[in-house]
């Protein structure tokens, strides 16, 4: 009996075997051809160590690669390295101050050379170099050492435990450059290396063959790439420049592009270029969330000096009852049908995302209850005046409402202002020029941080995966104040000890499902106080042709990341 | 003196007649009536709330509920359009009539006393010199709250942006103004009246003032064009009215980024805009042929 089983699994391998060969020799690199690509942002570099523009990092990200990187749904993801280090698998220290990586075997530049852990401790030694002015330095911070300890084995010491250590050599805008080429580029010297900074050899799916800085970039599949099946393109055109509409026209409309970049288009007028059926928009969301901020102070021009500070709590906005009423009020997917389609969903959580990040207390917002809003009110002894208005002891529900200029934040504006009116709030609308408002100019009036209204609407995300720095933004203390010059995140001037202190659990624990509970946490403290409400969760919109296939868009990290699964569909 | 006012009401009749010859005058004439009757009247007969946002509705075409459709929350457009006219109308006409007061003032000033010339003349350069944008910018920073508080945040806008307005448009009508009278005073009548001992200031009213009215028709006129567009501009900026208060310049803004889909949002208020500043133009044009002194003349014979 159980040779009988043996033999059938073996049979059964052979058959496994013999359709992955087939499969293989179907699977040639560079069967399918040519693909273009239209970003509406023409790159004029291919070293992200000298450009903090996005066209230019995704761009780059084509021919260079970081050890690790995160994928479609925010996870990290080991890409040059073997694994993810972690402190449960040993790669971070117990005291989370070193991080040990561990290259891939048999990874070869494309040049041919093999990739070896110098090449990244060298790519540090780069960025790191003080006469460099390397753009991503802020990856780098609290580093003090990276040192190649073996071929293949390369180790980062910080000066500080770090509790979330994948800032350097992670995602597109820390990747790893060969030593070869970029030795003789360090410091002062690296904007002058012209031929490396437009050619860079790397580990990437495609080499470069030809760069014309702010126009095109032409690349063939690299012969040395790790996966001989791939990339499935034999070459790739990379244009630059122009508009989002006509980057949409281009793939949508008349097919001459396979791809198209971030297409910021009013929902109205993309769908009006889909229907011309020569491709698809994808959408992906990241961190970036729409939301109203309330001010928790008084804002009045009465109190002078302590305007807007927490001197003086607010009449009305003060009351939590009156802020939730405020959020029930609001129907978040008229909001996005509105506003912005397929690029948005609606929100109930300042961290929307990566997944485990994002609360799943909160999805009640998802329903708009203006009855439910009006009882709240009246309970909270908030009743209808002779205009309408509702009031309590002389104070009247009467909103200030700021934001930028732009024209759906307008239409938002208009229509929440109708909801609040529908439950006795009285709302002013003002908008001010985005420049001003978010210019953190101390000597105007007007700026988002000095906040002299009752609410404000503007969205806000944080880079990577991590949500820790922008979860700190609502420290006490942290809000801005004329002591500060009006720096600081704390719009909303939120104080809550219980909310300090699982930021001060946070820095200090490093198991990330344990940092997501505490994320968690910290999103329905703010959101449930109704200090914060979130209106939208907004996405990344791009488009491909329809014979383009294995697109898979991604907000956290470069939006070509996996273009050497990238296909063509027959 | 006895013989004055017959010869005041022939001239006037003249002008009249002059004006209603001039077909381009008399037609801008009408639409300006028309345009005025639309935006004053018209909110008494379509009495739909131009800020009422019906979702449902929203980018409807013309019907007979919404004859000029719906914008892009479902808001009325011909009630939009009403009310924004009547905004724009009135910044446009008080900050012309402000900037024609302070320009005319200092023309005729600069040109009639000839030691306020030199200054008044640097005074102009100065404000010639302003950025208007950043000034406005300045202005709105420090009145704002207290003119908000005061009255009101449209009504607060307005006597704001009225006030801003008059005080950075005045200096061409200034310039053209001084000119003109320059040439004026120097005239024959003039000398002959101050030869009789009129007072100064009588002969600046009743013998210059009256000559130099065509230079300042034409200004107002543009004056008026220029304030009803800058005022969009303030608009688009963020700088004006609150969003949600409709006028012309709003409108327009608003309705660009629907323009391939519903270019009839885009038609209204632009052509609105453009026929109220073509008809200002042209009744300016009209009136000063018909005031021009020199017209006067050749017919002076047939009076």
């Amino acid at each position: 009996m159980r040779i009988y089983t043996m033999r059938l699994a073996g049979l059964a391998m052979l058959a496994v075997g013999v359709l992955v060969v087939s499969a293989a020799t179907a699977a040639e690199r560079g069967r399918d051809g040519h693909v273009s690509i239209i970003y509406w942002q023409a790159p004029s570099i291919l070293n992200p160590y000298l450009s903090g523009g996005t066209k230019d990092i995704e761009a780059a990200s084509i021919v260079l690669e970081p050890l690790a990187r995160f994928d479609a749904s925010g996870n990290l993801t080991p890409w040059l390295a073997a694994s993810v280090p972690t402190v449960t698998n040993g790669g971070v220290s117990a005291d989370l101050r070193t991080v040990t990586w561990k290259l891939r075997e048999g990874l070869r530049w494309s040049d041919g050379s093999p990739v070896t852990a110098a090449d990244v401790a060298f790519t540090a030694e780069y960025c790191r170099d003080p006469a460099g002015g390397c753009s991503q330095l802020a990856r780098f911070d609290d580093v003090t050492a990276v040192e190649a300890l073996d071929d293949l084995t390369v180790r980062i010491t910080f000066g500080v435990p770090k509790p979330y250590p994948y800032g350097p050599f992670v995602g597109a805008t820390s990747p790893i450059l060969q030593k070869a080429q970029f030795g003789d580029c360090k410091g002062a010297r690296a904007p002058e290396c012209t031929e490396a900074n437009f050619g860079p050899v790397g580990t990437g799916p495609f080499r470069v063959t030809g760069f014309r800085p702010n126009d095109v970039i032409s690349l063939e599949a690299n012969p040395n790439y790790r996966d001989p099946a791939k990339p499935a393109f034999a070459t790739v055109t990379f244009k630059g420049g122009g508009d989002a509409a006509a980057a949409g026209r281009a793939v949508l409309a008349t097919g001459e592009f396979d791809y198209a970049w971030n297409l910021q288009l009013s929902p109205e007028v993309l769908k009006g270029m889909v229907a011309a059926g020569k491709g698809n928009v994808v959408s992906s969301f990241g961190t970036l969330v729409e939301r109203l901020v309330v001010n928790l102070t008084d804002p009045s021009p009465k109190r002078g000096e302590a305007r807007s500070t927490r001197a003086h709590p607010h009449p009305f906005l003060a009351d939590r009852a009156v802020r939730k009423a405020l959020s029930m009020a609001i129907d978040r997917k008229l909001l996005v049908e509105i506003g912005y389609g397929q690029a948005g969903r609606p929100a109930c959580n300042v961290v929307p995302a990566p997944e485990m990040y994002a609360s799943k207390a909160n999805d009640d917002c998802l329903r708009q209850d203006i009855e439910g809003a009006k009882r709240l009110l009246d309970g909270a002894g908030w009743r209808p005046g002779p205009d309408g208005i509702r009031q309590k002891d002389g104070v009247r529900l009467s909103i200030l409402y700021q934001t930028s200029t732009n024209a759906v934040r307008q239409d938002f504006q208009a229509l929440i202002k109708q909801w609040w009116s529908d439950i006795g709030i009285e709302t002013e609308l003002r908008n001010i020029d985005a420049s001003v408002f978010f210019g953190g100019d101390p000597g105007s009036p007007d700026t988002y941080q000095k906040f002299f209204a009752d609410i404000e609407m503007y969205a806000n995300n944080f880079e990577g995966a991590d949500p820790e720095s922008y979860l700190g933004a609502w420290r006490c203390g942290n809000e801005p104040r004329p002591a500060s010059q009006w720096q600081g995140e704390n719009m909303p001037r939120y104080c809550s000890e219980a909310y300090d202190r699982l930021l001060g659990e946070m820095a200090v624990t490093g198991e990330i499902s344990e940092r997501a509970r505490l994320a968690r946490r910290m999103n329905d403290l703010l959101v449930q106080d109704y200090v914060l409400i979130p209106l939208v969760h907004r996405g990344r919109v791009s488009a491909h042709a329809r014979s383009l296939g294995g697109v898979r868009l991604n907000t956290w990290d470069s939006e070509i990341w996996n273009i050497a699964d990238w296909h063509r569909v027959r | 003196m006895v013989e004055a006012v017959p010869v005041r009401r022939l001239l006037e009749r003249h002008v009249v007649r002059q004006f209603m010859r001039h077909k381009g005058a008399l037609l801008g004439f009408a639409f300006l009536v028309f345009i005025l009757a639309f935006v004053v009247l018209g909110p008494l007969i379509w009495t739909l709330d131009p800020q009422f946002i019906d979702i449902r509705a929203r980018n409807s075409g013309m019907s007979l509920a919404h004859p000029l459709g719906t914008d892009q929350l479902g808001r009325d457009m011909l009630a939009r359009l009403m009310a924004g006219g009547r905004a724009s109308v009135a910044v446009g006409a008080a900050a012309m009539l402000l900037s024609l007061l302070i320009g005319g003032l200092v023309g005729l000033l600069a040109g009639f006393v000839r030691w306020l010339d030199g200054p008044l003349m640097r005074l102009t350069d100065l404000f010639l010199a302003l950025p208007l944008l950043p000034l406005l910018l300045v202005v709105i920073l420090l009145f704002r709250e207290a003119l908000r508080a005061a009255f009101g945040p449209e009504a607060g806008i307005f006597i704001l942006m009225v006030a801003v307005m008059g005080i950075t448009g005045w200096m061409q009508t200034a310039r053209v103004v001084r000119g003109e009278v320059l040439t004026v005073k120097e005239r024959e009548f003039v000398v002959a009246a101050r030869s009789v001992g009129v007072p100064e200031h009588r002969i600046a009213g009743r013998h210059v003032l009256p000559n130099v009215l065509s230079p300042i028709m034409v200004s107002a006129t543009l004056g008026m064009a220029n304030a009803i567009i800058t005022e969009s501009a303030l608009s688009f900026l963020g700088l004006g009215f609150p969003s949600d208060f409709a006028t012309w310049g709003r409108l327009l803004f608003d309705a660009t980024d629907y323009l391939q889909q519903y270019p009839g949002r885009v038609l209204w208020p632009g052509l609105a805009i453009s026929l109220t500043v073509l008809s200002v133009n042209y009744i300016g044009d009209g009136l000063r042929d018909s005031l021009d002194p020199r017209s006067r003349s050749t017919h002076a014979g047939n009076l």
